[in-house]
């Protein structure tokens, strides 16, 4: 298929392999965090590990919208959908991420109005259709979906639809990587950097983390050889002593970001004093809420939301997992009370999450291609 | 105490952390809490326990901790199956492991005998000198109408199926209607005859069936509910089964696979793209005479409905205890199909064929196999995709067309609505 099997030729892909390799200075550990959920999800289902010597351990980072939503939050948005006429509308990877009483796929057994939509637009549709009922969207991600969110809102605001709000839980992908830099058990050699994300923040933003923390950022594809080719960017960076933001996604990424989205987000969203992440805890101007302006779209404001913090279950290792502590296997309840099936933590909800991509595709011995398996020997 | 120190020394030696608080945690107050944090925790404590029994090393090298902790896995994945919902979700009726639970722990452990425990397509009975099989299954598709056929021909196509490739020939149906109050009797009436071609052209006879009508709301249109009886003429027929396949067998699929879930869910109109494409819904009994006369060492053969190949593939890795390794790049995909299954992220391998079957056969007997299914016109594509072997025995992989390897397990849950 066009456009897509370009990038993941095999032949390409050992020839990239033997170059990472070569790249490799004998005796030392490569530590690389892919921030984005979307890339884990690519390592694993083409089993690019095989491709990558001992030395080079992809460490997979906090970029996974629904494995950084805390519990506390989820049981608001529980609250929420429980409200007399309300319809909630969720994506789909939401449906199974559990509050401290189960999740949207339980409550809507029990009868609670949940829907599943492939667009925020899509709850548009299901608001017009029931004048009678509030709808409300729970809007989640990072920069990536926020400007959809953005665009419905702007939408709403021009038809005059007075049943719809946000429950806005958008997050920011800057103030994570910072939290992460200065996290004291952490170190790291350099970042894959969010393709998604990027196409509408740019590159620039990723600067400060070339200049301040000294590590190189390549900002990638989600094709397995954009990131094959970005870890060996990133090996070349590495091995010349160089750290810079350099862009593998030319093809889809400028290098300023997509101004129109930005201004959308600009216009209906503003940045929140604080807010919680799973594992990461409480972190400052770290996500988006719904402007003033546009308060008739606000969930929050409409409904009483009860805003409890619910700890984290403290065997859940989510918050060591998504700061690339812990690889998913380390942590204490992997694979035996925490599964896909019954998720105690978020990373093992979503398949972009950390947790469930080595469960769902990596649980096996794995076996190198030459070239990395030789790097791995020497 | 000795046995929350047990757990602390276990989940050192597996997490290789310092992090004592959190282990006191898990020994002392989350697991005597309510719900299913508490329960969920309550049974990994007893894992490890196990673990401790078995060893309880401290402080393994890498390599070796991660093995011990698939190990774990591995036996929690072989503990008895239980339904922990309170309710029935979607997750229940989407082919993955929440139905293979429900199934075993709800209706295997109510009904329990020796002719229901293969959990074949199809039961094999004895009656006089006669083999006999019986199969069941209700269709509840949505949309009724899609291209390539209706609710009507998947209803008797998909119970030929099932009793095709229990090694039977196919002789009677039964049909029976749950019909929501104000469904247009046009429709029916295209359903019945859609149903009519459909037995004609299977060689099979309706012969009994049952109308129920429901109120408004109660139903979604049209529900059929069938029963299939097939005579099984040929040893080579009865001796089907799953738990036969052994290492270095052939694993075939008669052709593109994932043609009808991805036709049903264009059809729903939800997604805005359309492609050129058509349910594959078809009766696979003439496919599967054609190769059980040429190849009688056939092992087995399940028609990949529900769940797709990936679902058959693990069921074959679990009864026969084998490992199963494929290839990506010989299981045939329709380039309509593979485009669809890209933009909505969904693995082709686990969608609904209504008209292809998998098929195990020894080794060295693959290539007549495929010749015999290719002489058919509804194996023009069939091709081996891969072997069965004796290493990591209940897994299945996957090496990927990018050249790494991964595991095909069996699906959650669906997140798409009910396409069969």
């Amino acid at each position: 298929m066009r456009f897509v099997d370009e990038f993941r030729d095999a032949d390409k892909a050992h020839a990239l392999a033997a170059k990472i390799a070569a790249l490799c200075e004998p005796g030392r550990q490569y530590k690389l965090m892919e921030v984005c959920g979307g890339h884990t999800h690519t390592i694993y289902k083409h089993g690019l590990e095989d491709y990558l010597p001992e030395s080079i351990t992809l460490v997979h980072g906090p970029g996974c919208p629904v494995c950084v939503i805390p519990m506390g939050r989820v049981d608001d948005a529980m609250h929420l959908a429980a409200q007399p006429d309300v319809i909630m509308t969720s994506f789909g990877d939401m449906m199974r991420v559990p509050g401290s009483q189960g999740s949207f796929f339980d409550a809507k057994a029990q009868g609670t109005d949940i829907r599943m939509v492939y667009s925020p637009l899509d709850s548009l549709k299901i608001a017009r259709q029931n004048p009678d009922k509030r709808v409300v969207f729970m809007a989640i991600g990072f920069e990536t979906t926020a400007p959809s969110t953005a665009m419905t809102m702007l939408r709403a605001a021009a038809e005059g639809l007075a049943n719809f709000s946000v429950f806005c839980n958008h997050v920011t992908i800057i103030p994570a990587i910072k939290a992460i830099l200065d996290s004291p058990d952490l170190r790291l050699d350099g970042f894959i950097g969010p393709g998604h994300v990027s196409t509408v923040i740019g590159c620039r933003p990723y600067e400060f983390i070339a200049r301040d923390y000294g590590k190189p950022v390549v900002v990638a594809g989600f094709e397995p050889l954009d990131i094959l080719q970005s870890i060996y960017m990133l090996m070349v960076q590495l091995s010349q002593g160089r750290s810079e933001v350099e862009n593998q996604y030319s093809r889809v990424v400028p290098w300023d970001g997509n101004i129109v989205a930005l201004k959308a987000i600009g216009e209906t969203m503003e940045l929140r004093p604080y807010f919680e992440w799973r594992g990461l805890g409480f972190i400052s101007h770290s996500a988006l809420k719904v402007r003033e302006k546009y308060a008739a779209m606000d969930a929050e404001l409409l409904f009483e939301v009860p805003g409890v913090r619910v700890a984290d279950p403290k065997a859940c290792q989510c918050g060591e997992v998504l700061k690339g502590v812990l690889k998913p296997w380390e942590c204490k309840v992997f694979g035996t009370a925490c599964t896909p099936e019954t998720p105690i933590g978020t990373c093992m909800v979503s398949p972009e999450g950390a947790c469930a991509a080595y469960y769902n595709y990596g649980r096996m011995n794995r076996q190198r291609v030459p070239e990395a398996a030789e790097a791995s020997r020497s | 105490m000795t046995s929350s120190r047990e757990d602390l020394a276990s989940t050192e030696g597996l997490a290789g952390t310092e992090d004592t608080a959190g282990t006191e945690g898990l020994a002392g107050t989350e697991q005597d809490q309510p719900g299913w944090i508490g329960e969920a925790l309550r049974e990994h404590a007893e894992h490890q326990r196990l673990d401790v029994n078995a060893g309880g090393r401290r402080q393994l090298p890498l390599a070796d901790r991660e093995q011990q902790v698939l190990d774990r896995i591995d036996r929690a994945r072989r503990r008895r199956p239980r339904v922990r919902e309170e309710r029935i979700t979607m997750s229940h009726g989407a082919g993955g492991k929440a139905t293979h639970t429900l199934i075993e722990a709800i209706f295997l452990d109510a009904f329990r005998n020796p002719l229901l425990e293969p959990l074949e397509d199809a039961a094999q009975l004895r009656i006089g000198a006669s083999r006999i099989a019986l199969t069941t299954d209700s269709y509840v598709v949505k949309p009724l109408f899609f291209p390539g056929g209706n609710i009507g021909d998947l209803a008797v196509n998909g119970t030929v199926n099932d009793l095709s490739v229990a090694g039977a020939t196919p002789k009677y149906l039964s049909a029976g209607f749950i019909l929501e109050e104000g469904f247009p009797v046009a429709d029916l009436a295209r359903i019945a005859e859609t149903m009519r071609d459909a037995a004609a052209a299977a060689g099979v006879y309706i012969v009994t069936g049952d109308t129920k009508v429901v109120e408004k709301g109660k139903a979604d249109g049209c529900y059929i509910n069938t029963a299939g009886v097939g005579v099984i003429e040929r040893d080579s027929g009865a001796a089907l089964g799953v738990a036969r396949a052994q290492p270095g067998d052939a694993i075939i699929v008669s052709g593109p696979i994932g043609d009808h879930g991805i036709t049903i869910m264009l059809a729903r109109g939800e997604l805005d793209i359309e492609a050129d494409i058509a349910s594959d819904t078809a009766p696979l009994n003439g496919l599967v005479a054609g190769l059980l006369d040429a190849v009688p060492e056939v092992r087995a053969l399940r028609d990949a409905t529900r769940g797709g190949v990936a679902t058959i593939l693990n069921e074959i890795a679990k009864a026969a205890d084998v490992g199963v390794l494929v290839s990506e790049d010989d299981i045939p995909v329709r380039p309509e199909v593979r485009g669809a299954s890209e933009l909505l992220g969904i693995d082709p391998m686990y969608v609904a064929c209504e008209g292809r079957l998998v098929a195990v056969v020894p080794g060295e007997q693959a290539d007549r196999a495929v010749t015999a299914l290719r002489a058919h016109p509804l194996g023009e594509q069939a091709a081996v995709i891969g072997r069965v072997r004796a290493e990591q025995p209940g897994i299945v992989q996957l090496k990927t067309a990018f050249g790494g390897t991964r595991i095909v397990d069996l699906l959650v849950g669906d997140p798409l609505p009910r396409i069969c």
